[in-house]
């Protein structure tokens, strides 16, 4: 099996996803001539030619609103959207049209749409290269939200989102493109929206989280394994639909959970998932639910030093599942 | 250099934890061997605390109002004679030993939270009662002694092979979980121009007890007129022989307490205890006494009440009183009670309705003594007379038992005459 970077894995899984289904299409800014700003698509376009590897005008609302017409019409297009926060101008298109349409027509149009985005901070990326959303459009039923932890979930997610009827936003970290490797079967697999996966099994801490924060995470069990802290963690995978199941049974197991985003805390994924707990799981808990995430700032800031204040690392984890571990 | 690690005293057997009332002495201050360093105060107790060696005080380590475990470093004490090293090379010292404090200090306080004890999580809670564990009994490894689900969970392992929580027994009625007064009260309006007292320790502990009184306890209530003409004119004809010749004077709660013991004797269920599936019928007869100080409520306790005669019960009762306004009762002095009085008619009203003193079975008070017309046969005649009311626990007893324990606290009130012997 090779071991391949998150990025790379993405861009064999697009690559086999193309080979195997040629109604999808690619496009986006940047994505054909370039292959992207992060390089996700490079080679692509010189293998499937220029009607399938689309370099589209700087507008958002464009490549997302002509997305769904194609669609609906029959294609299986992956628009990328070239960073997270840019997303926001379509986001008319995603949530009014994209997410509704099925419904709005009583089941006659469905749209089979992937939209990627990378997203994320800690790359020094500042106001406009950094942000999370992926809560927005977790609070939109209609839309599945996915966020990729490790190179082997990337692959197989993207075949899931990929085949998926209807639409899917594919939100991959950017510190995680080139910083994460792992072994990625060569033959296609498909992960299954919706399936939470526990990474790491352990008995007195649960980290419930997502995304770059799975590695951090995993990172920050490792350490506290050596303090006779046992830490379980959990990744969401996707967030949405939640895997209710998942959640509750590695809560109901240690009973102390922690839950991690980077995206800030309030309103965030966190708080769903801490209500489903206290909901389902109350008479387990030993300890408060606790969450860990990005402050409340309106951007992530350029100055280095301060952007690592915001973000969450494997030690800000570690002290806090350290601090619930001993509660 | 030697300092001297002040720690947090024991200062009542079933005590476990105590409030810095106020520092005698300031970082600096010489201090002399046994001169009073510190005043604490537990549920009820004031007490000085003597300094254990002389020297000089160092450092204080928790602040006036904190409350920590028996056994908690409170202050250090430089020993006198050997703490000069430091002072001889301060340059080189100084930073470390800033560094030294900043260190330190936060340890102080780590040990605050003991709140974490008699709070239980669900998941303690739930495993606790599957598996007939008092929570309360079990070692509490989390924060603050909190009792965590893994605690839990290695008690009912241990369960089977040996049952450790056994060996304490004694811990079981002073460890039982204290009821959280502040919880589900309404929650105060504060407007503008409104001060807000912090809660001193006794006036906490006094609320957590009402409440919990209140709150666990069917209070029953029945009220009695007792003629006491007799007893005015018995105590006005010997007051001022009794102060010439006992030194203390002789008020009506003598002559009531041992009206109560006849009462308790009478009826032994008045003198008793509540206990879950049982109730614990009390061998001592210590009547507990509600005094006001301007510390706040307290019940200090005549011991074997039963023993005493009129003067005895005199004696023992002034006393408490006196060393109670003057902040000197002792923790034994304020434990152990088994049924309460409360004379009430020393703040000149007329009926009452006192609150049990948990986990007692009765309180009664002695209302204010009062001239009336009385019909007495067919006449009318001018009597003193006093209210004797009792709330009592309905667990435990019944109206007609209480009834009869408060006609017994009559007929001997009533028996008493001018001539009546104190001795």
């Amino acid at each position: 099996m090779a071991e391949l970077s998150y990025l790379e894995a993405i861009r064999e899984g697009l690559r086999q996803e193309m080979e195997r289904d040629s109604r999808i299409i690619l496009y986006g800014e940047d994505v054909g001539v370039r292959g992207g700003v992060f390089r996700v698509t490079e080679g692509l376009q010189k293998q499937f030619g220029e009607d399938r590897v689309i370099d589209s005008p700087l507008a958002e609302a464009a490549i997302v609103g002509t997305a769904i017409g194609a669609a609906v019409n029959g294609l299986r297009p992956i628009p990328e959207i070239q960073f997270a926060d840019f997303i926001f101008p379509a986001i008319n298109q995603i949530v009014q049209e994209a997410a509704r349409i099925r419904y709005r027509s009583n089941g006659a149009f469905h749209v089979p749409l992937v939209i990627r985005a990378p997203f994320g901070g800690g790359v020094h990326g500042a106001l406009y290269h950094s942000q999370s959303v992926e809560a927005f459009f977790a609070h939109v039923p209609g839309l599945k939200v996915v966020v990729p932890g490790t190179p082997y979930d990337a692959k197989g997610l993207l075949a899931a989102a990929v085949q998926d009827e209807d639409p899917v936003l594919y939100f991959e970290h950017k510190a995680a493109y080139r910083s994460l490797k792992g072994e990625v079967p060569e033959e296609r697999y498909v992960i299954p929206i919706g399936k939470a996966d526990l990474k790491r099994e352990g008995k007195h801490v649960s980290i419930i989280t997502y995304g770059l924060m799975v590695s951090f995470a995993l990172k920050a069990a490792e350490e506290l394994e050596k303090e006779g802290v046992s830490v379980e963690v959990l990744d969401l995978r996707t967030v949405r639909p939640l895997d209710v199941e998942a959640i509750l049974e590695t809560s109901k197991k240690t009973g102390k959970v922690l839950i991690v985003h980077e995206d800030n805390l309030t309103g965030g994924i966190g708080g769903e998932v801490s209500a489903l707990i206290s909901e389902h799981a109350l008479f387990y808990l030993d300890a408060p639910i606790v969450r860990l995430a990005g402050p409340e700032v309106p951007a992530m800031p350029y100055s280095a030093p301060l952007e690592h204040a915001f973000m969450v690392t494997p030690e800000k984890i570690r002290d806090k599942a350290r601090e619930l571990a001993k509660f | 250099m030697a300092t001297e690690v002040v720690s947090m005293p024991q200062l009542g057997e079933s005590v476990t934890e105590g409030t810095i009332g106020q520092w005698l002495k300031n970082v600096g201050d010489p201090i002399e061997k046994y001169e009073a360093l510190l005043e604490v105060t537990t549920d009820k107790v004031n007490a000085e605390v003597p300094a254990p060696v002389t020297g000089t005080v160092t450092k204080i380590l928790v602040d006036p109002g904190q409350t920590v475990p028996i056994g908690t470093p409170i202050c250090e004490i430089e020993v006198e004679g050997t703490g000069s090293e430091s002072a001889e090379a301060p340059q080189t010292s100084a930073e470390e030993a800033q560094t030294v404090e900043a260190q330190t200090a936060p340890a102080a306080p780590a040990a605050a939270p003991q709140e974490g004890r008699g709070r239980y999580s669900p998941a303690v809670r739930r495993l606790a009662e599957e598996h007939g564990i008092d929570p309360a009994r079990v070692n509490g490894t989390g924060a603050g002694g909190r009792v965590t689900r893994n605690d839990i969970l290695q008690a009912v392992d241990h369960k089977g092979a040996a049952p450790a929580k056994t060996a304490q027994p004694a811990q079981a009625a002073p460890s039982a979980p204290a009821a959280s007064f502040a919880l589900e009260s309404a929650p105060a309006v504060i407007d503008d121009g409104d001060t807000l007292e912090p809660l001193a320790p006794v006036r906490k502990v006094i609320a957590e007890r009402m409440v919990r009184s209140k709150q666990t306890v069917p209070h029953a209530w029945l009220m009695v007129e007792v003629d006491v003409t007799g007893l005015v004119e018995l105590r006005g004809r010997l007051k001022n022989e009794f102060k010439a010749r006992e030194g203390v004077s002789l008020t009506y709660v003598p002559f009531m307490m041992r009206a109560i013991v006849e009462g308790l004797r009478a009826v032994p269920e008045m003198n008793s205890q509540w206990n879950g599936d049982s109730i614990v019928i009390k061998k001592r007869i210590n009547l507990g006494m509600a005094a006001a100080t301007d510390r706040g409520l307290i019940v200090p306790v005549v011991k074997d009440a039963d023993q005493k005669n009129i003067v005895g019960l005199a004696k023992a009762s002034q006393d408490l009183v006196q060393r109670s306004r003057a902040g000197r009762l002792t923790m034994d002095d304020l434990s152990g009670g088994t049924f309460t009085l409360d004379n009430t008619g020393a703040v000149g009203t007329v009926l009452t309705y006192p609150v049990i003193n948990a986990p007692e079975v009765g309180i009664v008070t002695m209302e204010s003594i009062v001239k009336r017309p009385v019909v007495i046969g067919n006449t009318i005649g001018i009597r003193d007379m006093v209210n004797v009311c009792l709330s009592f626990d309905h667990r435990v007893v019944d109206g007609a038992e209480a009834g009869k324990f408060l006609q017994v606290i009559k007929k001997h009130l009533e028996g008493i005459g001018p001539d009546t012997s104190i001795y």
